[in-house]
């Protein structure tokens, strides 16, 4: 399948430190690719230079054209970011919020609003559960309820890549399974793919397709779940045994793990 | 396809210019002497349709100080309340205003140094104070704009704030200074920074509207930028805004406004501040309603705190910048707890 994302020899430096070097992977439609490593490893920082928020070296093509060079709007329809936490200045309704998704598709002067806009912001309300909220204040939404708000505002943005800045690091586990879940949902389409930082590897080894691993800026590992998260990789990156530590974790709900998943589903439900 | 523009709450709008057109009639029938409003239409529709205006000191109160005056300070109370509303949306910040940005400070320094120094462009048909603050106003933005820019090519909000605080003391301090230099002038210096339209022209209202028709057109435009900027800048460059393009775009034209502004009326404290807060606890925060009636309620705020300023201390007048400073601070103060409390 054609590369949707081609990522080639990215670094960003800041002063004298390589906050990333030589980043470099591909993106194919239906992927879902985790950008893994510890703290520091530069992985928000990659993302925010492939959204054009950083300055760096190295090219960014989307489907082959230099994303650098893309207009705004342009690159807008292509690629949707989601941020881990939003600090909105006013008291817009939940509604404008996600209406603003549609900016790519009818900037400047008199923008008028069509029925395609409309509808992907019916379609995004509904898909994120946010359409009995829609006339309630951002101010007064929960952090889940908030992050719901601005997933509805991507949705409606329509792009073909999703990348997302650890979409669910403050959130508690009902809201981090409906986030992740929406998105699996969302990817199901074809044409379209996603690219995600994401702190919890559980996460990562269940939804993501593919990863990157970093340490340091530099690249310890790129390739597919089960070939990236190894011992032999993940060990060095995080000075531990990381599989010891997820297995011990876990055994402590050994016991009442069927409580613990029935809860989940109720509370989603 | 089906395209429509977005809602327009016409009843707003009619309320608006309802309140508006009341309290400009009122300002112009109250003052030191008050003139009954029907004698008041008659002078202005003779005015207009060039009928003989009838005898007594009437006509000559409303066509040459009056009227002039008080289409003066609607045009400014509207000017800086809409840059205020501008300047609170791409900041996100609900405490910025014209002056945040220093280029009030900075065309308050051009007109202190005509004043002071008695510069005077006879080629040009407006006084030196204007051409001097207007200058000065471009100047600062240049330097600000520079200097933020070195420092930060992104041109944070952050960086722009700090750059405007930072720049308006300095300024200040020079003020300061040149006052030392023309001891003489000083009373008009302090009478003219409080801010006062006393003694506009015509020829003052003509440019404000002029100025205001551009730049009001340019700021409604950017409506859906600066609601996106208003939500969060790295979301508006996320959807697809043109960052650093809009900034420019409104730091630019708040910049001619206020210049301008302050040219005409001295520095006018809270009108920017206060009035987009107040306007927008009733049409709320998008920018395609907040900017338009953001324009009624400046001009409005204005034009009462003007008609309060000529007749509390009736014959002695103060000046107007004294009055929405008093009252913006104790309406500011109020918004302030009742929101807070309302959270």
């Amino acid at each position: 399948m054609a590369d949707m994302l081609d990522v080639q020899k990215l670094s960003v430096r800041l002063g004298n430190l390589d906050i990333v070097k030589d980043l470099s992977f591909t993106v194919a439609e239906g992927d879902w690719l985790m950008i893994v490593g510890p703290n520091g490893a530069g992985k928000s920082t990659a993302l925010s230079a492939i959204t054009q928020g950083v300055d760096y070296t190295g090219r960014v093509l989307f489907e082959g054209e230099d994303v650098a060079k893309m207009k705004p709007v342009r690159r807008a329809q292509c690629m949707g970011v989601l941020t881990q936490s939003h600090f909105v200045g006013y008291a817009f309704t939940v509604e404008e919020v996600v209406r603003l998704g549609r900016y790519a598709y009818a900037p400047g002067l008199l923008s008028n609003r069509s029925d395609d806009d409309d509808e992907a912001v019916e379609e995004a309300l509904a898909l994120t559960g946010m359409a009995a909220q829609r006339k309630q204040s951002v101010l007064t939404l929960s952090g889940g309820e908030l992050q719901r708000t601005f997933l509805a505002q991507v949705f409606a943005q329509q792009p073909r890549l999703l990348l997302l800045d650890e979409p669910t690091n403050h959130l508690d586990l009902v809201y981090q399974k409906q986030v992740f879940s929406l998105i699996e949902r969302w990817l199901q389409k074809p044409g379209r793919a996603v690219v995600s930082v994401v702190h919890d590897l559980s996460l990562v080894k269940a939804f993501g397709t593919a990863a990157v691993l970093l340490r340091h800026g530099q690249t310890v590992a790129t390739g597919a779940i089960d070939e990236v998260l190894t011992a032999k990789n993940l060990n060095p990156v995080y000075n531990m045994d990381v599989a010891a530590w997820m297995r011990q974790m876990l055994s402590q709900w050994a016991a009442d793990d069927n409580t613990a998943d029935n809860i989940i589903e109720e509370k989603i439900c | 396809m089906n395209k429509r523009l977005d809602k327009v709450r016409w009843w707003e709008y009619l309320g608006f210019g309802g309140v508006f057109m009341a309290v400009l009639c009122l300002c112009v029938c109250v003052g030191s002497v008050n003139i009954p409003l029907s004698e008041t239409v008659t002078v202005i529709s003779n005015a207009l349709l060039r009928q003989p205006q009838p005898e007594g000191l009437a006509p000559a109160i409303i066509l040459t100080v009056r009227l002039p005056r008080v289409l003066c300070v609607a045009l400014t109370g509207a000017a800086l309340s809409l840059a205020g509303a501008a300047m609170q949306g791409l900041l996100k910040n609900p405490l910025a205003d014209g002056s945040t940005l220093g280029v009030s400070s900075g065309a308050a320094l051009g007109a202190v140094i005509a004043i002071a120094f008695g510069l005077n462009f006879s080629a040009v048909p407006f006084a030196g104070t204007m051409i001097m603050a207007i200058l000065f106003a471009l100047g600062s933005l240049l330097i600000i704009l520079g200097l933020a820019y070195k420092l930060d090519y992104s041109l944070a909000t952050n960086t722009i704030i700090l750059i405007g605080v930072i720049y308006s003391m300095f300024v200040s301090s020079a003020m300061s200074v040149i006052v030392t230099f023309a001891a003489d002038k000083v009373q008009q210096i302090t009478f003219w920074t409080m801010g006062s339209l006393q003694g506009s022209s015509y020829e003052n209202a003509a440019v404000l509207a002029a100025v205001l028709l551009v730049c009001g057109g340019v700021l409604l435009a950017s409506a859906q930028e600066l609601n996106a900027f208003a939500v969060g800048e790295d979301n508006a460059r996320h959807i697809g805004v043109n960052v650093r393009r809009t900034k420019l775009v409104v730091l630019i034209t708040v910049s001619v406004l206020i210049g301008v502004c302050v040219s005409i009326g001295g520095t006018i404290a809270f009108v920017g501040l206060v009035t987009p807060h107040m306007v927008r606890m009733i049409v709320g925060p998008n920018h395609r309603r907040l900017l338009p009636s953001s324009l009624f309620g400046g001009a409005v705020f204005l034009l009462l705190a003007d008609l309060v300023a000529r007749i509390l201390l009736n014959p002695q007048e103060l000046p107007i910048g004294v009055v929405t400073s008093l009252v913006g601070a104790v309406v500011f103060v109020f918004i302030f707890y009742n929101t807070r409390k309302g959270q």
